[in-house]
């Protein structure tokens, strides 16, 4: 089955003849055949959109934690980093909004898209469940997060290099954080080890999709904007071994690689993610405070 | 009507401080990247220190309140965010007023492997200059500190992480 057959109003194939937007480097008429849910027809927009879901999504969930993590040094940690992400997330949005020239805003892209339309991976939008899942997800993420902004700081598109430069200071120390947590849990008691390997075993079938390339990965990183982020696995295993190898955890066999959401599959956990962060701009539209 | 100079608006804009760290200008904090003139209008360019950093927006309502005051009414804040912000760009002028408001200074920018900040080189205590300093946590009240504790005159303190 190919995205298109999943994807209602997708693979008409009538996209990429869009305007470009006054983005380098980008070869216009050179349309992707994969499948969108047909709101975005340019293909940078959605190359942007997939970058900027990815953080709008996670940080969204490590929000979450806010006020409920397992002691204050951690709630706040959590909290500076969703920070981070949120804004990461609002800098690559409003990026989008302009390249794509409707004016849709990065609020309007945030809070008025439902959960077909984002394009962030599973990964980032599944349960926070417990400590240990969620610094095991954001470990898992980070790692990659770095490894994909250090090649975008190259990128061809100037305003996308700036932000991606930016970005890559604050995703160093996300991983520095998140993964001295891995090595306590795993080397930890008993009890935080078995949670820690139990959390890795769960998450692991959802980082093939971070690897996975499409026809708009593709022509991105083609095009020098964006990244062959096939080619930065072995990589991101070096730094996922070396780490997991810290903390006596060990990567599971798995047969199992779900993927879909840099096409708008996603799992029922983001639909009821996105009923409580957009709430309360959908209930008061347009507001300001 | 002849505009500011750049010099001038370079000297009211001292006025607009960091509001989670009013002891340094956003001059001196780096976040004031530059200023262009061009008749009345002036352009005011900045770059934020941290992509989330919810202190931006109101140091840019600062700097268009500021030069209104000393009648300049057409004021344009730019952002970039090439090159990105930095603590190198602090001045060891910035970074004494740091220590005095009683925030621990940034060091040099480290090596940007796995290191945990708690194993690497020893903070001074802003109140008692001691070194016997513990990190607490690497993220406090604001995102560019991190918490720590002083064994010798037994305050906690923060410090303004290098970046």
């Amino acid at each position: 089955m190919t995205a298109s057959d999943a994807i209602p109003g997708g693979g008409n194939g009538d996209r990429g003849t869009g305007n470009a937007g006054g983005l380098d480097g980008w070869v216009p008429g050179a349309a992707p055949s994969t499948a969108t849910s047909g709101v975005v027809e340019n293909p940078l927009v959605e190359y942007l959109l997939r970058l900027g879901d990815d953080r709008l999504v996670l940080g969204h969930r490590l929000s979450e934690w806010c006020g409920h993590g397992p002691i204050l040094e951690e709630d706040i940690a959590l909290a500076n980093i969703a920070l981070d992400l949120v804004g990461q997330a609002a800098l690559l949005l409003k990026l989008a909004g302009e390249v794509e020239g409707k004016g849709r805003s990065e609020d309007t892209l945030a809070y008025f898209r439902d959960a077909i339309e984002f394009r962030n991976v599973q990964l980032v939008e599944l349960p926070n469940g417990d400590f240990a899942a969620t610094i095991v997800r954001q470990f898992l993420f980070d790692a990659w997060d770095v490894l994909v902004l250090e090649k975008l700081t190259g990128a061809s598109n100037e305003a996308l290099a700036g932000i991606a430069a930016k970005a890559l200071k604050e995703a160093k120390y996300h991983l520095r954080h998140s993964a001295e947590w891995v090595r306590m849990l795993g080397d930890g008691t008993p009890e935080s080890h078995e949670r820690a390997q139990r959390a890795l075993d769960e998450l692991w079938p959802y980082t093939h999709e971070l690897f996975s390339m499409d026809d708009v990965d593709a022509q991105a990183a083609a095009n020098g904007i964006g990244v062959d982020v096939g080619a930065l696995e072995p990589l991101w295993r070096l730094t996922v071994d070396r780490v997991l190898g810290d903390a006596t955890l060990s990567v599971p066999g798995d047969g199992f690689a779900p993927r879909g959401g840099r096409v708008g599959r996603h799992t029922e956990h983001l639909g009821r993610m996105l009923a409580d962060m957009q709430s309360l701009a959908r209930a008061h539209p347009g507001a300001t405070w | 009507m002849a505009g500011p100079r750049r010099d001038q608006v370079l000297a009211w804009l001292e006025e607009v401080k960091d509001p989670e760290v009013p002891a340094l200008s956003i001059r001196e904090l780096g976040v004031l990247r530059d200023v262009e003139t061009d008749g009345d209008a002036v352009t005011v360019v900045l770059t934020p220190t941290y992509s989330g950093c919810p202190a931006m927006r109101m140091m840019e309502d600062d700097v268009a309140r500021t030069l209104a005051r000393y009648g300049v009414p057409n004021v344009r804040v730019k952002t970039v965010y090439a090159p990105a912000w930095t603590t190198d760009w602090m001045s060891d002028e910035a970074k004494a007023k740091l220590e005095a408001y009683g925030i621990a200074p940034p060091g040099r920018i480290e090596g940007d492997d796995l290191v945990p900040l708690r194993r690497r080189a020893a903070v001074r205590c802003p109140y008692c200059q001691s070194a016997d300093t513990t990190l607490r946590s690497e993220f406090g009240s604001t995102a560019c500190k991190a918490i720590l504790f002083c064994n010798g005159c037994q305050q906690p303190f923060e410090l303004f992480k290098a970046i």
